[in-house]
């Protein structure tokens, strides 16, 4: 049944994956932190992915700031209206149930794309790659950059996490996860930490946006199409799980990237069985977290 | 007679449209410890929630050592010098012992040094690296206290501590909280145990319906205790 499948072509398709992946987890990890501290499913997050993108075209459109530059500045800037965008629209919906800053973010997302679309048009602009090239593996020719995509994303989810798991800071917001009113008592000035919070999830999402930039065309629609997939690696990795998020979005690129050798039909589908098949053995998720004492 | 350290003066509060407090009035002298004693439901445990701020409205006065406590959030009260041990323990599960004990902030100089800290609880010494909802109910109420102790605050809101535990373990609770009375901390406990609070308290408040109804000093409790069972139900 498989014969026709070389070792060349699965090897470049899991590596084709793992790229994906390193995209699904970055964006998923964002969303995880945001849910996961503040509880707010945020829809707009595909379209901070795509601001990213386009502050760092028009940074170098406009400013001269390269590639370089841009990866450091994008998600500050991002992540800066992030923060605007939480003190404004998401603050003043705490208290009410999640529907509302869902909806509120699904508004955000319309806003944010329509206003981008009539100024930039529907259609995508290039970004060139800032290191063009790549090296042949034998089984496939690797480019450079997506290379740099792998590896910087690889850290940056393993650096986040270990902010989150093993520091005071992730201590802090984990436990505000749990018991917000506590941590508070504690002395914490917990309004401004969830303000930062979804403000660094946000900019999590400018830099995976800056990172896509130079592979995909820089779009208004480039994050929407990304973000079903990210919203069912959250809900597969578990609602708030920071590991959940990032092993299930290397997971599914490479499932993905898998499916396409061995049942292209199927590539698009993949992703949704796994998540129904979650769903039903672990509903809260694979990697779920435990209950605090109440 | 010293000042108060802490006065609540006509203290009204709300969960959502529904009325908790309806003007509580009473005092804690610095060094005290004084208990609110009452039936379930009675506003006991409103009433901590109120001094730090952790209910959706309140209005009235708390003025503690100085300071206007009405008007200002959950965070800024703690900063004043004020530490809360919530009822439910609050065990964070995603921390293990260590981490849950160390994650209040040291706030003000004076709180106790963490390893004076296990030296005071010593069973949570060797439960460090544990899940801290893995803990028995004793020893999480243990942990309770003891993170609080490291902020630097000297009023301590204590929310039934004995609650659900055994009795030998009561008796651990309770040596602990006058030790704490004895190394110089103001405690307002809540407490539902009245034979606990008898041991500890040098004044009881007794609440009923969001309001104080009575008050009596430790020494005169005995001669009241078929009017305070009264007001309890026992």
């Amino acid at each position: 049944m498989f014969d026709h499948i070389s070792i060349q072509l699965l090897l470049g398709q899991l590596l084709i994956g793992l790229i994906n992946g390193s995209f699904y987890a970055m964006l998923s990890l964002g969303l995880a932190i945001i849910f996961g501290l503040i509880h707010v499913v945020n829809f707009a997050h595909g379209a901070q992915y795509m601001l990213g993108a386009f502050v760092a075209l028009l940074m170098l459109n406009h400013l001269g700031i390269p590639y370089w530059g841009a990866l450091v500045l994008a998600p500050l800037v991002v992540g800066a209206f992030g923060y605007a965008m939480e003190l404004t629209i998401l603050k003043p919906l705490r208290n009410l149930d999640h529907l509302y800053s869902l909806l509120a973010t699904y508004a955000a997302v319309l806003i944010i794309e329509g206003l981008m679309r009539l100024e930039f048009g529907s259609s995508g602009l290039p970004y060139n790659s800032p290191l063009p090239g790549g090296i042949n593996l034998g089984f496939m020719f690797l480019p450079w950059y997506r290379g740099w995509v792998v590896v910087f994303s690889l850290v940056v989810c393993v650096a986040t996490w270990l902010l989150i798991e093993k520091t005071k800071l992730g201590a802090y917001l984990r436990a505000a996860n749990e018991r917000p009113e506590i941590v508070e008592s504690f002395g914490i000035n917990v309004p401004l930490m969830m303000s930062l919070t979804y403000a660094f999830g946000v900019a999590l999402a400018g830099l995976g946006g800056v990172l896509a930039a130079p592979i995909y065309q820089v779009s208004p629609s480039m994050g929407s199409n990304l973000m079903i997939v990210i919203f069912a690696v959250v809900v597969i990795g578990g609602m708030g799980s920071i590991l959940g998020a990032i092993l299930t979005g290397y997971l599914i690129g490479i499932v993905e990237g898998l499916t396409k050798v061995f049942y292209p039909e199927a590539s698009n589908l993949a992703i949704f069985v796994i998540m129904i098949i979650a769903l039903i053995l672990r509903p809260n998720g694979l990697f779920s977290a435990p209950e605090s004492s109440r | 007679m010293t000042d108060p350290l802490m006065k609540v003066e006509n203290l009204e509060a709300w969960y959502g449209e529904s009325k908790a407090l309806h003007g509580m009035n009473f005092d804690v002298r610095p060094g005290e410890l004084v208990t609110l004693i009452g039936r379930n439901g009675a506003g006991k445990s409103t009433t901590l929630r109120a001094i730090m701020g952790i209910v959706a409205k309140r209005t009235g006065s708390i003025v503690f050592d100085g300071t206007q406590l009405i008007g200002r959030r959950t965070y800024q009260i703690a900063r004043t010098g004020i530490a809360y041990c919530p009822e439910e323990r609050a065990i964070f599960s995603s921390l293990n012992v260590a981490e849950n004990l160390t994650l209040p902030p040291v706030l003000k100089a004076g709180g106790i040094p963490d390893a004076d800290l296990l030296v005071q609880f010593p069973n949570l010494q060797r439960r460090l690296k544990s899940q801290g909802t893995k803990l028995s109910g004793g020893e999480q109420q243990m942990l309770a206290i003891a993170r609080i102790l490291r902020t630097g605050a000297r009023f301590l809101l204590l929310d039934e501590p004995s609650e659900g535990l055994a009795p030998v373990v009561v008796k651990d609770i309770g040596e602990q909280i006058l030790r704490l009375k004895a190394q110089g901390f103001t405690i307002l406990l809540v407490e539902q145990n009245l034979s606990f609070a008898r041991k500890v308290a040098d004044r009881h408040v007794v609440v009923e319906n969001g309001v104080v109804v009575d008050t009596l000093d430790a020494a005169d409790l005995a001669a009241n205790l078929d009017r305070v069972k009264h007001y309890l139900g026992v």
